[in-house]
């Protein structure tokens, strides 16, 4: 039995792990994603005590600064379901395995936003692709589809102006990203774009070979011929692990007062799956210390 | 020793995870880098159907993304 389980490990969970190695809590750390989204991050000029730094060297880090305390770690599982326990919490790991704890922190994070449109979940990976910066290069020379039409979406439609032969930019809204982004990429010679258009279908066998898109308010269907369709759609909190035990927002968030309470005595919540305002490091970071923290006084006053 | 082979491109996260595991676990690997060799982009997509990456080959065996629990399996790792 543990006296602290971290599900996530991102800035909120990665710091949550440090405090409550320093308390002395016997401490599980246990996620999927070492370093969560900071690892997609590329120049990063706000988190305090560097000017300039890579997502993945802040990650390396945060990782050489938990793994000198004496907690476990286990990397490459994530959390699937927290149960309430008489004393305590059992968690499920996605490789089977079970965990106890007298306090959890919930850490998870946030995830891309699927389309949930036929062949979307088939053709993942085979031309679906969440991660444009990953994945970007190996379209090169095709026909590609951005959806989405925030920042997220016009970045990577903007990164793809050098590689894919042309690019279809299809939005459910009009373009909501910064002015300076929109400018660039309706300068591109080789972009159509589709606003108030959402995808209706992603075909192919066994690679994606079209998306079919249709207007929003009803009309004809178009089929575009890609070789790859990336989604930028933005983000959903990890929080289905916790459904039904603790409230959550219309976003999904959890809903967690300022000590990082979830309502359930002993549960907390920390960083980007929480309703706390400014998706940031920093912020993360912050809230994961704060969660340590009250899980320790949550600890000692259950002790006495 | 285990023949490990990586098809990466340089902006991509979780190939630097992978390599940063193999180094931590000594285990020698080569990395071909598909946004700049169009002959190991091509071998790639035929042998794993995929166009996403990391995709790794472990003797001959193809593990999508950088899937941890796998990848230990197959190497024998605790």
């Amino acid at each position: 039995m543990y006296e602290l389980i971290i599900a996530g490990a991102g800035p909120a969970g990665i710091t949550a792990a440090v405090y409550a190695a320093r308390k002395k809590l016997k401490t599980l750390l246990i996620g999927k994603d070492l370093g969560g989204q900071p690892n997609w991050t590329t120049g990063i000029e706000n988190y305090l005590g560097y000017q300039y730094i890579e997502g993945p060297e802040l990650v390396d880090k945060f990782w050489n600064q938990v793994k000198q305390f004496p907690i476990d770690i286990k990397t490459g599982q994530s959390v699937t379901k927290v149960f309430r326990l008489e004393n305590g919490f059992q968690v499920a790991a996605d490789d089977g395995q079970n965990y106890q704890g007298l306090a959890v922190i919930i850490a998870t994070g946030k995830q891309p936003r699927r389309l949930n449109v036929p062949g979307e979940e088939r053709l993942r990976g085979r031309g679906v692709t969440y991660c444009a910066i990953c994945d970007g290069p190996v379209f090169q020379g095709q026909k590609v589809a951005v959806i989405g039409g925030g920042n997220s979406a016009l970045t990577a439609a903007e990164d793809m102006i050098r590689i894919a032969q042309h690019i279809y930019l299809v939005s459910i809204t009009p373009l909501t990203g910064d002015p300076i982004l929109i400018d660039k990429v309706k300068a591109a010679p080789n972009i159509t774009i589709f606003t108030e258009h959402q995808v209706a279908e992603i075909e192919g066998e066994a690679l994606v070979e079209a998306v079919k898109i249709a207007p929003r308010g009803g009309g004809d269907a178009k089929r575009l011929e890609v070789g790859g369709v990336f989604v930028e759609i933005g983000l959903v909190p990890n929080s289905e692990l916790v459904q039904g035990l603790v409230k959550l927002n219309e976003q999904k968030e959890i809903i967690v007062d300022c000590a990082c309470e979830t309502g359930m005595p002993g549960l907390f919540a920390a960083g980007d799956v929480t309703n706390v305002p400014e998706k940031q490091i920093i912020v993360a970071a912050g809230e994961g210390a704060k969660a340590a923290l009250q899980a320790h006084r949550y600890l000692q006053r259950r002790a006495q | 020793m285990a023949e490990v082979k990586i098809y990466t491109t340089p902006t991509c996260p979780y190939c630097k995870m992978a390599k940063k595991f193999f180094q931590d676990n000594k285990v020698a690997y080569q990395e071909l880098n598909v946004a700049e060799d169009r002959k190991s982009l091509d071998e790639m997509i035929k042998h794993s159907k995929q166009m996403s990456v990391p995709v790794i080959d472990i003797d001959g065996e193809i593990i999508i993304g950088f899937n941890m629990p796998q990848i230990k399996q197959k190497l024998g790792l605790a």
